[in-house]
């Protein structure tokens, strides 16, 4: 990029997320963020189901990493959870996955993380893993822009993404903040509550959407109970991407096999994607 | 700055690095509401005399500051002073801060209270509080409490209550916290969470120490009357710690006076079969800074930052956070920390049966058991208050196995 912005010389470099929101604004197409808890069932499941939904269309991939109180999940994601603990999985591990990963995809992906783990790894150090790795972004989930003064500027500072969320309970000045604080894109949670398929968007998501706007030119991902085609298609031309993540990882728990579950997530993967106006990458 | 000089988190709700607000970002704005209706609440004269009025005709407040004269005697150590929360009605500190939070919750506007608890004390304070008041209530407990703690779920149901079993995972306070926080952050616009310890994000660890500092209060001036002078020592166990707060409030700024919380030490040292969160140098592994439900404190994990189980004969202690006051007051060398294990807390209960004829919660037998083990080492003339922060109906069905 030639143009400078504002904000060029505190930011770090656009990101594989960046360019991937800036292709699809080109493109007038709305992205896919595809959610699922590393190590459910297994390490090399995850990197199987991950690789098919790069291959089946979503833009970035949001690597949940597991955790023993996970206040933000509903059920789904809870016992995905508890199936990734099971098996082992930890912070480090689902490092080397994204590492792994990246040997064979480009995909845009962001750890999801609850801030405990993080914590004990050490900001610097999970930083530098996570960046070596080939990690884009970072989401935590019960750390707003009040608590992350540090953390934003170790992870900026390692050329991560640091993405935050906007809720509706959230008024707009609010908003800005949080959007000053984030990179990447900006999260809108759809719905006061945790995540979980629902049957319909909220009413109220427009006036959450408009605030966000007003608030910011970040990209803007929807999330927390889209789980259907239909709801995929509402968000053409609101928003820039909307986020699926129990409705996958119910699909990936449902399947007998890892290679099952790699296409029965890829198949949702498609029928979402054509929802929001493209096919699968070529 | 020394714990004495910070009687008050920071702006961040902080006291030194422990407390703040980690929550996920549906909640942010609803704490700052809860922040300025608790600050509006405070500067209201009305709403004093109204938790002074419930605290006296319907809770039972003052208690009493009653010499234990034959433990005392038996012990041959210094004078014994229980403060009598047991004698609250519902059996336990907890109604303070219920009357204080549910008149909070009246205040601004939330017909719906949600609660979650461990040994059903807090739970059975709310659902009071819930019906006094008129206003509806769920409580969250975990399976396992529900089972030990059989005749609370009862009471609950029978005061209007419903309770709500949670079976993930260790299915005690911690999960029974979490399922309470799902249902917050879901219905955060109707609903008011009555936190019941000194726990969680700003501003609950202050408000819940605010409502239960007259357990303090009271015991300075009783013990000033009936010894004229201050106490040696006060001793309290410490779940999440707010009954500990609230009995040690009053003093922090009384250099002289030794503050000693005591944690459940439950049946080994090893991570998991413990709920010491700040007493490490006994000898309770597992233990280190961390965040879980909202606040930065110690926390029982794994090296990896997954939050431990936790193991106690004693529900209400049975958890894997402290209280970041307590965190404070630890680091700062004002209070110190102990355990006492599952065996000496029913000893305990069963010594102070049978010495001054009250059968103690579980709980409070904790703190009861470190003063046992200590007193007699302690000079005549000294003296101790302890906190007797509930009554012990609810264990029957575990002190009976005892027998
Ligand atoms: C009688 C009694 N004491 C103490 C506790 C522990 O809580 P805290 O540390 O908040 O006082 C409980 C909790 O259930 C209790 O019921």
């Amino acid at each position: 990029m030639s143009q400078t912005t504002p904000f060029a010389a505190s930011e770090p470099a656009t990101t594989r997320i960046g360019r991937r929101f800036a292709e699809l604004r080109r493109a007038g197409e709305l992205g896919l963020v595809a959610y699922l808890t590393a190590g459910d069932p297994s390490l090399a499941a995850s990197r199987e189901i991950v690789l098919a939904a790069a291959q089946a269309g979503a833009d970035v991939v949001e690597l949940g990493v597991p955790f023993s109180d996970p206040i933000a999940d509903g059920p789904v994601i809870q016992r995905a959870s508890e199936r990734a603990l099971r098996a082992g999985t930890t912070l480090s591990d689902v490092l080397e996955l994204v590492a792994d990963l990246r040997r064979a995809s480009q995909v845009p992906l962001v750890l999801f993380s609850y801030f405990n783990p993080i914590l004990q790894m050490g900001l610097e150090n999970f930083a530098r893993r996570a960046a070596e790795a080939g990690a884009d972004g970072v989401l935590v989930t019960d750390l707003t822009p009040e608590e992350a003064g540090e953390y934003r500027r170790i992870l900026r500072g390692a050329g991560l993404d640091t993405i935050f969320l906007a809720a509706p309970t959230t008024p707009e000045e609010r908003i800005e903040r949080i959007a000053q604080a984030s990179s990447g894109f900006l999260y809108l949670i759809s719905r006061t509550g945790v995540t979980g398929q629902r049957d319909r968007l909220p009413e109220d998501l427009g006036a959450l959407v408009e605030r966000a706007r007003r608030a910011t030119a970040l990209p803007l991902a929807v999330g927390f109970g889209i789980a259907r085609p239909e709801h995929v298609r509402a968000l053409v031309g609101q928003v820039d991407a909307a986020v699926v993540g129990s409705a996958l990882v119910a699909e990936a728990a449902r399947a007998a096999s890892s290679a099952d579950a790699a296409q029965a997530v890829a198949a949702l993967i498609l029928s979402l994607k054509s929802a929001g106006g493209r096919s699968a990458h070529p | 700055m020394s714990a004495a000089g910070q009687l008050w988190p920071d702006a961040t709700g902080r006291f030194g690095p422990y407390g703040g607000r980690y929550v996920p970002e549906t909640l942010m704005a609803p704490l700052e509401e809860l922040e300025r209706g608790f600050a509006a609440a405070r500067a209201d004269a009305a709403f004093a005399r109204r938790l002074d009025d419930l605290l006296h005709n319907f809770a039972g407040r003052p208690t009493p500051l009653q010499l234990a004269e034959r433990l005392t005697a038996k012990l041959g150590g210094p004078r014994i002073y229980l403060k009598r929360e047991d004698l609250l009605h519902t059996g336990a500190h907890k109604i303070n801060n219920c009357l204080g939070q549910g008149l909070l919750a009246e205040r601004m506007g939330k017909r719906r209270i949600i609660a979650e608890t461990g040994a059903g004390q807090h739970g059975v304070a709310t659902a009071t509080v819930a019906a006094r008041l008129g206003l509806e209530c769920v409580v969250y407990m975990g399976t396992e409490d529900m089972e030990r703690q059989r005749l609370n779920v009862s009471r609950m149901r029978l005061l209007g209550a419903e309770v709500v079993g949670v079976d993930a995972g260790s299915r005690t306070l911690k999960d029974a916290i979490s399922e309470a926080m799902r249902d917050w952050v879901t219905n955060v616009r109707t609903t008011y969470y009555l936190l019941g310890s000194a726990l969680g994000p700003h501003p609950y660890p202050l408000m819940v120490r605010e409502f239960h500092k007259v357990i303090g209060i009271e015991a300075r001036d009783q013990i000033l009357r009936a010894e004229g002078r201050l106490p040696d020592l006060l001793v309290a166990c410490v779940g999440g710690g707010s009954n500990a707060i609230g009995l040690f409030h009053a003093f922090i700024g009384d250099s002289t006076v030794r503050l000693l919380g005591v944690e459940a030490g439950g049946r080994g040292h090893a991570l998991g079969e413990h709920a010491a969160r700040l007493a490490g140098a006994a000898g309770y592994e597992g233990a280190r800074p961390g965040v879980l439900h909202g606040a930065f404190t110690y926390i029982l994990q794994t090296a990896e930052g997954q939050i431990s189980t936790t193991h106690s004969v004693s529900a209400g202690l049975d958890y894997a956070a402290v209280g970041p006051e307590h965190a404070w007051l630890s680091g700062e060398g004002r209070a110190e920390y102990t355990a006492a294990d599952d065996d000496a807390a029913i000893d305990a209960a069963r010594t102070l049966a049978r010495t001054e004829g009250i059968i103690p919660a579980l709980e409070s037998a904790h703190a009861l058991a470190e003063l046992i083990r200590r007193a007699p080492a302690m000079p005549r003339e000294q003296v101790v208050i302890l906190n007797l922060s509930g009554r012990g109906d609810k264990d029957m069905d575990i002190l009976a196995r005892y027998l």
